[in-house]
């Protein structure tokens, strides 16, 4: 049956419609619209903020400065989301494929984290990261390990181990990433992959490909809608992401989102830091828009 | 145990490769081995998370004889209660409105609820910071009204996510059932009561329990919206990790995922895991 036409049953469509459109207006749409606006002023005094109409916060977000710190966040973004992909879909081919016995359990396994605070995965991942961490120790082992095998065949051994910086670098920036995002890639990709129709691929293989043929050119190709909705889902909170370049980050790991903060409360620039908020805002439309692009792809193809 | 069962392996059981096993294992510990560690240490009788010195308890009592901490948690679970019963209300509603009826500029209103969901974290923040210092929100409420700005901003980002499960359910009712209740004399509104809720039931469920945890995970929007009495957990143990790591932090945190654990927990008695992996 069809959807109804409003008119018919104006007192329901009210009932309905009327809660739903007030949350979203005053609640949403003003919110940003107060945004965009401010984009579009300037300071005058310490609180006062004159909606001019000027352009200047757009063209301070050009300075070489800004626009590095954008060209790094997306490229902090895309590789997390690339690693996500790689380690991921591994895991959600295991998980597909597995007993029914062990699927639920595995998948279990993936979301308890996707539940658990963001903020105290991130906090364990630096007690583990630190330089007094198990991280730190378990490297140490492995290299005295090294350095025994070496002495061992008669090789001088290896200089005494330092303990390495492992937090507060880009490094760990791009590891807490992954480590936060990860359960965002797979459990798309397993969607995906469950709607799979298997006899295709058993085809293939009778037909004597093999396995990393049969994925690349049967599962893959059958499964990009969920595989570009993971990496979606993955690369747009990776592009916005505050919490983990703010706490594991050193001072030249900052991406967009410290930048926006820092116009709010330190350096008290609104409209800057709304200038700075939209166009992370035209950034994510961009993608979107790129992404139903490439959907349309296939049909023509 | 299928573990070591001697069948041969058949073409597409990939989990029971070898390589297939130890990469899925490794990516099971990366995922949990800080957690854990993080666990085993709040039992550490030592102030720092490095050498195991023996078992204690107290910085359980620390954590939860600190009030702040204590009235952070207490005005999350609000928040997240109050949060979740709003999203319920006004995303079904929203799901209902979406699914039933065509109305002019559907699309746009169909994009715009779903945009909250797009929109970075930290331009929500700002908008909503901007919005209460532009409205003159009032911060000098009593509790529990003064959590009422981090409330509203935790309805605009949850609400949406119950519309998307719900829809999603909806899409599989026969209205047919509606046509046969009201052919039978019910009114709208218990054709809505009878017939729709009861269909849509599970999907409330796991929508809930989405607004309850994302409510509950969120910091950065609520960074940007609360002041200095409306701490909530997250902002809490933030400033704690920020400026001085204690051990006090590792004993709340362990609570909080135990908490997580017990509400997963529930929702496979409620729901069963397909269900819920299908949520995402």
């Amino acid at each position: 049956m069809a959807e109804q036409d409003w008119k018919t049953n104006r007192r329901v469509f009210a009932a309905v419609s009327l809660p739903t459109l007030f949350w979203i207006i005053v609640f949403f749409v003003v919110p940003m619209a107060i945004v965009w606006l401010y984009s579009f002023g300037e300071n005058k005094g310490l609180t006062e903020i004159d909606i001019s109409g000027t352009l200047d916060n757009y063209k301070r977000a050009t300075e070489w400065l800004y626009v590095t710190i954008f060209g790094k966040s997306f490229a902090v973004a895309a590789l997390v989301t690339l690693i996500c992909l790689i380690v991921g879909f591994p895991v959600a081919m295991a998980i597909t494929f597995a007993g029914e016995k062990w699927r639920p359990w595995l998948l279990l396994g993936i979301m308890l984290p996707f539940w658990t605070n963001l903020l105290v995965r991130t906090y364990a991942l630096m007690i583990l990261l630190g330089s007094q961490g198990y991280a730190n120790k378990g490297l140490g082992a492995l290299w005295e390990g090294t350095s025994w095998v070496k002495t061992l065949v008669g090789l001088q051994p290896l200089p005494t181990w330092e303990p390495v910086q492992l937090l507060f670098n880009n490094f760990a920036v791009v590891f807490g990433l992954v480590y936060v995002h990860l359960p965002f890639m797979v459990l798309p990709l397993y969607a995906a992959l469950d709607r799979l129709d298997r006899s295709l691929i058993e085809a293939s293989l009778d037909l004597g490909a093999g396995h990393f043929r049969t994925i690349m050119r049967i599962v893959v190709p059958l499964a990009a809608p969920g595989i570009v909705a993971g990496v979606m889902i993955t690369l747009i909170p990776a592009l916005g992401a505050y919490l983990t370049p703010d706490l594991m980050g050193g001072t030249d790991s900052q991406m967009i989102a410290n930048v926006i903060e820092r116009q709010f409360k330190k350096a008290n620039d609104w409209p800057f830091g709304a200038a700075l908020s939209f166009l992370l805002i035209y950034a994510m439309f961009a993608l979107i828009a790129i992404q139903s692009m490439r959907r349309k792809v296939p049909e023509v193809g | 145990m299928a573990l070591f069962s001697r069948s041969p392996i058949a073409p597409l059981e990939y989990s029971r490769t070898l390589w297939m096993r130890l990469w899925v294992g490794a990516v099971m510990v990366f995922l949990y081995a800080p957690l854990i560690v993080l666990m085993i240490f709040s039992f550490n009788d030592s102030k720092r998370n490095v050498v195991w010195r023996g078992f204690t308890t107290k910085y359980y009592e620390k954590a939860l004889g600190n009030d702040q901490l204590v009235e952070a948690l207490l005005n999350s679970l609000t928040i997240a209660a109050l949060a979740t019963i709003a999203s319920l209300l006004l995303g079904a509603v929203a799901a209902v409105m979406l699914w039933r009826f065509r109305f002019p500029l559907k699309g746009a209103v169909d994009g715009t609820i779903s945009l909250p969901i797009i929109v970075p974290e930290i331009c929500l923040g700002v908008a909503f910071l901007m919005f209460f210092a532009a409205v003159g929100w009032p911060t000098d409420l009593v509790w529990p009204f003064n959590l009422g700005a981090i409330t509203i901003a935790h309805i605009t980002f949850c609400f949406p996510f119950v519309t998307m499960v719900v829809r999603s359910r909806l899409a599989s009712f026969n209205r047919e059932q509606e046509e046969a209740a009201k052919d039978l004399g019910a009114s709208e509104w218990q054709v809505f009561r009878d017939v729709l809720i009861p269909h849509i039931r599970p999907a409330l469920v796991a929508g809930a329990l989405l607004s309850f945890t994302l409510s509950l995970d969120d910091f950065v929007i609520t960074y940007f919206t609360s002041g200095p009495d409306t701490i909530t957990f997250p902002v809490k143990v933030y400033s704690m990790v920020r400026f001085s790591v204690t051990p006090e932090v590792n004993a709340a945190s362990t609570l909080l995922i135990i908490l997580t654990v017990i509400l997963t927990f529930i929702a496979l008695k409620l729901q069963g895991v397909k269900a819920i992996a299908e949520t995402h």
